[in-house]
């Protein structure tokens, strides 16, 4: 059993609530603070009758606490532009930043293909890069580590429901940064994104379809077996992570489509896409915890001198 | 119903609807050829761009033969009184396909969204109109939902800067009554600065006695195809509607003959099936089904057995919405596989 890393969740709305509840099961994580900016707030308040203390003013509230109660790491699931402050704030008192919001200051992270590189390398701030990036890249990676992949592309289907006004304001951050993540974490040569919102009631489970068009004729056996092993992985961290049909083979094209449900902790179901959110932000802090639990890595050293 | 006197503003979907049934292949002759031969005939707006609009580029929506760079570099410099409009899907593209256009020349942006999510259109539509573009709010499958629920969304688009707002009978579901409706209330609530239009798809048959009764209850902008051209059973046959509308005396500014010429020797030849209501385009109006899905459902027909009548048909009760062109081979493999047809 290894030593648990304290954790700081910022932004009580529904990622940050969703997180904490997953963080109360983890071996590896314990959640200590939860911080807002509204006192008023329903996340706040849900935070406290959890038994987790609470700030709603903002990451300065956090701050003077970080060495009493050995804050290591920290979810922020606010907006791009806080994000840059919380992040140089909580770096400097050598807290590790997991970053969920499109501000993408540190390297993207896409757990099985590139965290265990992350946490080998302690990097101080991690993206999360998107929903449809979590759910797509995996797979797209899948093939590229077969063989050369010219184009990837990836649709993402969500509720309308699971849709925050901060991703319906910034629509066109989820399609760059996606797509970017398709390119360099995916493997593709060139990435597109697509994200389209569906109002049906009862919501409709978050569906995700992966286009790609391989250098050569594709081999099937082996980007079939590539591609059942990577669901493989993506399940031990989101179970509800499923292959509906594919891969499909036509010509060059290898189609693949997926469905992902949420494991319903605070979030229903069907927002699958929140839920891979907060799960890949989880997986992410415990592998953090784990090298450093078996000394493959140390925390880093903390700068006394900044403390305010 | 008399629309005397009335002045309407047609525009022209052939290049860009019609680029669903070309499956995105039109040719920049072809392009060029049909863009001249309707700016001769006076039509005042055309629409250029890939079928899902700018960026619709990509195996889920179909590789168009030229980028939009390219057709709209073609077109723009070579028109003498028409002007040029694209189609932008938040989600689909992006302010930076925004810019390009604008910068190429676009005057029209028509920003579309799904009849209930205009609130992702904002950036869009807040950039085209800061750039002093004729901005277009554009409400997908409107027959999905109530006027009230239309005016809401509508009210959404001009408050963060359209100066036109449509309502777009994306799967040709509607009939008079309900465009009568909706265009009405509308008219009625909407600042009397914010134009209405109407875009609409014959599946069954409705496009021109949708379009008149739009214009009765007040639109001031009409989109149909020259001969149709445009996905599903295709859009309102203009040159028809020009007849319908001299008829009328409604005034248009296009010269019939010539685009009754337009139609019958450059678009119809360009058709790769013929643009009519079969049993499939009917399904769409039928089960209320995005057009553009048409082609797809055809096509997974032929690959895994199942009717495509019946793919529209549970499409239409998913609740799918624009854009879901994925669900349909998904869909088709998973009912050949209930069927036993596939493992």
């Amino acid at each position: 059993m290894g030593k648990k890393l304290k954790a700081a969740i910022i932004g009580p709305g529904n990622i940050g609530t969703d997180l904490l509840i997953k963080m109360q099961r983890s071996e590896w994580i314990e959640p200590i603070w939860m911080v807002g900016i509204d006192p008023d707030s329903d996340g706040l308040k849900r935070a406290k009758e959890m038994g987790i203390k609470t700030t709603s003013d903002g990451v300065d509230g956090l701050l003077p606490h970080v060495f009493e109660d050995d804050i290591h790491i920290a979810f922020d699931a606010t907006s791009a532009n806080v994000h840059l402050e919380n992040s140089r704030k909580l770096n400097d008192l050598g807290v590790i930043m997991v970053d969920l919001t499109p501000a993408a200051i540190g390297p993207y992270c896409i757990p099985p293909v590139n965290l265990a590189d992350h946490a080998r390398n302690l990097e101080m701030n991690v993206n999360m890069v998107t929903c449809g990036g979590q759910a797509t890249i995996p797979m797209v990676y899948a093939v590229s580590r077969i063989q050369n992949v010219d184009y990837g592309e990836i649709v993402a289907t969500v509720s309308s429901k699971s849709v925050g006004p901060g991703t319906r304001m910034n629509i066109d951050e989820f399609t760059r940064t996606t797509a970017g993540g398709v390119e360099k974490i995916g493997g593709a040569k060139t990435g597109k994104a697509i994200i389209v919102i569906n109002p049906a009631e009862p919501p409709l489970i978050m569906r995700d379809t992966v286009h790609c068009l391989t250098e050569e004729e594709p081999d099937q056996p082996a980007i079939t077996a590539s591609i059942l092993s990577m669901i493989e992985d993506v399940q031990k961290y989101v179970p509800g992570y499923k292959l509906v049909n594919g891969p499909v083979f036509d010509g060059r094209r290898v189609s693949i489509f997926l469905e992902v449900e949420g494991l319903g902790d605070y979030l229903p179901k069907y927002a699958g896409n929140l839920d891979i959110m907060t799960a890949s932000a989880l997986r992410t802090g415990e592998m953090f915890a784990e090298e450093i639990g078996k000394g493959a890595i140390s925390l880093p050293t903390r700068n006394k001198g900044s403390e305010k | 119903m008399i629309l005397t006197g009335k002045t309407v503003t047609l525009h022209d979907m052939s290049l860009r609807d019609g680029m669903h049934a070309k499956q995105h292949q039109i040719s920049l002759e072809e392009m060029l050829a049909v863009a001249t031969g309707l700016d001769d005939a006076g039509m005042p707006l055309i629409e250029v761009t890939h079928g899902d609009g700018l960026g619709g580029a990509s195996v889920n929506y179909g590789f168009p033969a030229h980028t939009d760079e390219d057709y709209l570099k073609a077109v723009i410099p070579r028109m003498r009184q028409a002007k040029i409009s694209a189609l932008l899907l938040p989600g689909i593209g992006t302010t930076d396909h925004l810019r390009m256009a604008y910068d190429l020349g676009v005057s029209t942006i028509r920003v579309a969204t799904h009849c209930t999510e205009a609130d992702v259109s904002q950036q869009h539509i807040n950039l085209a109109a800061k750039m002093g573009m004729d901005t277009v709010g554009f409400l997908m499958m409107a027959h999905m939902v109530s006027a009230e629920k239309i005016l809401e969304q509508a009210k959404l688009m001009v408050s963060f800067g359209a100066n036109c707002i449509y309502c777009t009978d994306s799967a040709g579901y509607m009939l008079p009554s309900e465009v009568s409706e909706k265009m009405g209330l509308l008219r009625e609530q909407l600042p009397g600065h914010v134009e209405i239009g109407f875009h609409g798809h014959h599946n069954l048959a409705m496009g021109i006695a949708n379009s008149l009764a739009a214009i009765e209850a007040g639109a001031t902008r009409i989109d149909g195809s020259v001969a149709g051209l445009g996905a599903g059973a295709g859009n309102t046959p203009l040159e028809v509607f020009c007849a319908v509308l001299e008829r009328m005396q409604v005034s248009t500014g296009i010269d019939l003959y010539k685009i009754m010429d337009v139609a019958e020797d450059l678009v119809v030849p360009m058709m790769d099936h013929p643009i009519r209501l079969d049993r499939d385009a009917l399904t769409l109006g039928y089960a209320g089904v995005y057009s553009s899905f048409l082609l797809f459902a055809k096509r997974a027909e032929a690959k895994y057995g199942i009717q495509a009548r019946d793919l529209l048909v549970e499409l239409g009760r998913r609740g799918t919405v624009g854009g879901q062109e994925d669900m349909i081979e998904d869909l088709a493999i998973t009912m050949a596989r209930e069927k036993g047809l596939l493992k």
